[in-house]
């Protein structure tokens, strides 16, 4: 039997009916990302209007850098929930029963804790944006809207939310307790976090190759991460707790 | 869709037009499953007829909802084979044998937070049906539950839920239906409105797998029955195992005690012993009932005695289980 993209929508579509009803995911995706957008917003109006150009782009990096711990925090909480969630809940049974290979079940899963990131993260960003353009100095403004800047939150918000979805999903098909996935999903999503803040920060110049250098890495490992977790991904454990 | 008339044409195993099958539904031949030195079941052969109501009983760890797992394809066996709906159970058959099948777990495991329709949905998603809202009523209007629809599960009875979990598994109109423990946790209304949806899928030719450690459920609603405690007991239907198991027997009640019971029940044609029960009950050991009861009935009006009863025994399944399952723990401890 082939590979089912209606199968694949059925999963993402009922996960993505089920997050509007589910408080936590909520809060999760309303109130964290409204952090990560008002510190920003408040640290670049902080910044005086004499600064060295060091200092001001240091801030700039600093204040973007919350911009990605939005693609990188809150999908791992989605994404660590997604199958040990269903079978803390008894309803992964019923649906390892159906016809659906364990790549579109865990590509279905991916996409659901995707799509919502991904609007979360850009809106968030477009947001920042806006107000740096109308309200911050115009030195301000101009370090915001420099080019690798831009680079890095456009190239990077997808890559990192894959990398922490396949994190938290694998951690997630390995727990046995949603609390603790979730725990572990969001420390192992911050890893790739640290080089990108290294390159908000400028301590790696951030070139236009080594940027898509580290993508294509991501990229990659966002790919081998929907393999392996694919092949992690035991029906009979995750049934009885034991072992095929 | 007339799930009675929904069948899979050309395919292999499924029944014909005329309704005649051309192989069981389901073949079991020696499967084992062990995890580690832990035996679930072992050495278990048997086999189901397409339509049957196939009860699968055993106390709690017995392994039957580890068989059911085996043969939905959820697990591995660890020995043995089994044609499941007319496809070899094997890993690489795992996808084609789920299309053809539907499991209904103890637990419905519907999600709580979506409408009943909205559940049904994903469902009909992933067994890909073309004409999905069509399917999806038929299988709502089959557990009489249309107009809850729009209802949140988590607002449904725990009875409301095993129907929502009845529809579903209806979805993609299975060769063989699997109801794991569908009572268990209902009060006996609910219990009694799903042995009524049981009932009605049997009279419209579905083939059902039911385990259950509810005897009179089985007793009710199956066909045959196998008795599972690790290692297939019995198996076969319940009047057939109550013979098998029990020898045939007359109850007789008199008013007052018989003075000489010997006298009257000896040389009876096909009575083989006697005993006694309570005051003025006898339990007769009998070869035969036809020739015995009018025999045993001359006999006591000959004696003078006050006839108040004479009445073959009955031996419920729950008879048969007990006798089997305490024999089993008997064995087990010597």
């Amino acid at each position: 039997m082939s590979f089912s993209w209606t199968r694949i929508r059925a999963i993402s579509q009922k996960e993505l009916r089920d997050y509007r009803h589910n408080r936590f995911i909520i809060y999760t995706m309303s109130f964290l990302p409204l952090i990560f957008v008002i510190l920003p917003i408040v640290d670049i109006f902080t910044i005086p209007a004499v600064v060295s150009s060091q200092r001001l782009d240091t801030r700039v990096g600093l204040s973007l850098l919350y911009m990605l711990l939005i693609p990188t925090i809150v999908p791992s909480a989605l994404a660590a929930y997604s199958v040990v969630g269903e079978r803390e809940q008894g309803t992964l049974e019923p649906v390892l029963i159906t016809p659906i290979r364990r790549e579109e079940f865990l590509l279905g899963k991916a996409l659901a804790a995707l799509i919502p990131t991904l609007g979360i993260a850009y809106a968030t960003f477009g947001l920042f944006l806006g107000c740096a353009a109308l309200f911050a100095k115009p030195a301000v403004a101009s370090a915001v809207f420099e080019s690798s800047h831009l680079l890095v939150q456009l190239l990077f918000i997808p890559l990192l939310a894959g990398w922490s979805i396949w994190v938290g999903i694998a951690i997630s098909a390995r727990s046995s307790d949603v609390r603790v996935a979730q725990q572990l999903g969001t420390l192992a999503s911050l890893p790739p976090l640290a080089i990108v803040a290294l390159m908000s920060l400028n301590v790696i110049v951030p070139t236009f190759a080594l940027a898509f250098g580290l993508g294509a890495g991501l990229l990659l490992l966002d790919g081998l991460g929907w393999r392996i977790v694919s092949v992690m991904f035991d029906r009979e454990r995750l049934v009885t707790g034991n072992r095929a | 869709m007339d799930w009675a008339a929904s069948t899979r044409e050309g395919e292999p195993g499924q029944p014909s037009q005329n309704g005649k099958q051309s192989t069981p539904a389901l073949v079991v031949e020696h499967l084992s499953k062990h995890f580690g030195e832990r035996v679930a079941f072992d050495d278990v052969s048997f086999e189901v007829g397409y339509g049957e109501v196939f009860g699968f009983l055993g106390p709690n760890g017995a392994g039957k909802t580890t068989m059911v797992r085996a043969l939905g394809t959820l697990i591995a066996p660890s020995s043995g084979t089994a044609v499941v709906a007319g496809i070899s159970l094997s890993l690489e058959h795992g996808q084609a044998i789920r299309t053809r099948i539907s499991i209904m777990p103890e637990t419905p495991g519907l999600y709580l937070r979506l409408t009943v329709a909205e559940n049904l949905e994903c469902f009909a998603g992933l067994y890909e049906l073309a004409n999905a809202k069509e399917r999806i009523t038929d299988a709502l209007r089959a557990v009489n539950l249309v107009d809850r629809a729009n209802d949140p599960c988590r607002s449904l009875s725990k009875g409301l839920r095993q129907r929502v979990g009845l529809a579903r598994a209806l979805l993609n109109d299975p060769a063989v239906l699997f109801l794991d423990e569908p009572t268990s946790g209902l009060d006996p209304v609910a219990a009694r409105e799903v042995h009524e949806l049981i009932d009605s899928l049997r009279s419209r030719g579905v083939t059902i797998f039911l385990t259950t450690h509810r005897l009179e459920e089985a007793e009710r609603l199956c066909d045959r029955v196998a008795i599972l405690n690790t290692t297939l007991q019995l198996i076969g239907r319940p009047d057939e195992l109550r013979d098998r198991l029990f020898k045939k027997t007359l109850d007789v009640r008199v008013r007052a005690p018989l003075n000489d019971p010997d006298r009257v029940f000896q040389c009876l044609p096909a009575v083989e012993g006697w005993e006694h029960g309570e005051q003025g009950e006898y339990v007769l050991k009998v070869s035969d009932l036809a020739i015995a009861t009018p025999g045993v009935t001359r006999a006591l009006v000959a004696s003078g005695a006050d006839v108040l009863l004479i009445a073959e025994s009955r031996h419920s399944l729950e008879d048969v289980y007990l006798e089997l399952i305490d024999e089993d723990v008997e064995v087990g401890t010597k």
